[in-house]
C-alpha cells in the first residue's frame, strides 16, 4: 500500500515491541504481589496496563503510521480512561455513605 | 472490469477521499472496536464499583501460573498475527494462511484453558449466581466479564479460519486479513486490562 496507509515492513520492531508488552505484563503479575493497598495496586496496574494498550495501538494496529486516526483514537482512549478513573475514585465516595463505612 | 469500475475510475477525483485516509472497511473495523472498548469499559467500570463497595470483598486466586499462561498464549498469538499480515502484504499466500492458522490455534488453546479454569471454579461451587466465598457479585462479575473476553476470542477464532481460509482461496485479499488482524490485536488488548483487575487484584496474598 501507499500513502498513509504505507507500513514498515520487518519484524524487528515488532519483536521488539512484543518482547516489551511482555515485559509489562510481567510487572503486573509483580505488583501483583506486592503488599500494598488495593486501590495502590489498581493505580499501578492500571499506569501499566494503559502503557501495554498503547504499544498494542501504535505498533501492533499500525496507528503509529496513521497521523489522523491516531489522534481520533488517542483522544477517544484518554475519555475512556478517564471515565474509568472517574468512576473508581467516586466508587469510594459511595463506600463513605453506606452503612459500614467506617 | 465491470461498467461500474470503468465509471468510478474515469471519476475518481471527483470522489471524496475517505476518512483519516483508511478505507470504508477499515474504519468500520476501527469504529466497532472503539464501540466495543466502550463496552468493556463500562463493564469493568461497573465491576470498580461493585468491588469498592463490596465489604470483604473475596481474593479466591492463589495462583497465576494459569492466568500468566493464557496472557503469553494470547501476546504470542499477536505477534503470529502480525507476521500472517506481514506475510500477505509480501504476497507469500501460503506463509499468510499458516500464520492466521497458528494464531487460530493458540487462541483455541487460550479458550481451553480458560473454559479449564472455570471448571476449576465452579467445581469449587463458584457459578454465575452463586459464591462460596462470600458475595455472589464476585462470582457473577467474574463469569460476565471474562465471559464476554472468551465470547470475543471465540468468534475471533471462528473470523481469523473464515478469512484464512477464503483468503488462501482467493476469495479475499491481503486487506481482509489485516482488519481481521485489527480484531484480534484488540481481543489481546482487552486481555490487557481484564488480567490486573479481574485476576491479579483478586489475588489471595
Amino acid at each position: 500500500m501507499a500513502g498513509p496507509e504505507a507500513k514498515t515492513n520487518g519484524m524487528g520492531k515488532d519483536l521488539i515491541v512484543y518482547l516489551c508488552i511482555l515485559a509489562l505484563a510481567g510487572i503486573q503479575f509483580f505488583i501483583a504481589y506486592q503488599d500494598i493497598s488495593a486501590s495502590q495496586m489498581f493505580v499501578r496496574m492500571l499506569i501499566v496496563a494503559s502503557i501495554e494498550a498503547a504499544l498494542a495501538l501504535l505498533f501492533f494496529m499500525h496507528l503509529w503510521e496513521n497521523r489522523g486516526l491516531k489522534w481520533f483514537v488517542l483522544i477517544f482512549t484518554v475519555a475512556v480512561i478517564l471515565g474509568m478513573q472517574y468512576g473508581w475514585t467516586d466508587s469510594y465516595r459511595i463506600l463513605d455513605g453506606v452503612p459500614w463505612a467506617k | 472490469m465491470s461498467q461500474a469500475d470503468v465509471t468510478i475510475g474515469s471519476h475518481s477525483a471527483l470522489m471524496e477521499k475517505p476518512a483519516f485516509s483508511v478505507p470504508a472497511k477499515k474504519m468500520a473495523m476501527w469504529l466497532f472496536i472503539i464501540a466495543d472498548s466502550a463496552t468493556f469499559a463500562g463493564c469493568l467500570v461497573a465491576y470498580g464499583f461493585i468491588r469498592n463497595a463490596t465489604p470483604d470483598w473475596p481474593r479466591p486466586f492463589h495462583s497465576i501460573t494459569n492466568v500468566a499462561l493464557m496472557t503469553f498464549i494470547l501476546l504470542t498469538s499477536s505477534l503470529t498475527m502480525l507476521i500472517g499480515v506481514q506475510s500477505a502484504e509480501k504476497g507469500d499466500k501460503a506463509g499468510a494462511f499458516r500464520w492466521t492458522m497458528i494464531t487460530a490455534v493458540l487462541g483455541i488453546l487460550f479458550a481451553v484453558l480458560h473454559i479449564r479454569e472455570w471448571m476449576g471454579m465452579i467445581g469449587e461451587g463458584a457459578t454465575l449466581f452463586h459464591n462460596p466465598w462470600g458475595t455472589p457479585l464476585f462470582s457473577s462479575l467474574f463469569f460476565s466479564i471474562t465471559g464476554l473476553h472468551l465470547l470475543h476470542v471465540t468468534s475471533g477464532v471462528i473470523a481469523l479460519i473464515v478469512v484464512g481460509l477464503r483468503y488462501m482461496g482467493g476469495r479475499y485479499k491481503a486487506d481482509d486479513l489485516e482488519i481481521t488482524g485489527l480484531y484480534w490485536h484488540f481481543v489481546d488488548l482487552v486481555w490487557m486490562f481484564v488480567v490486573p483487575l479481574i485476576y491479579l487484584l483478586n489475588l489471595a496474598h
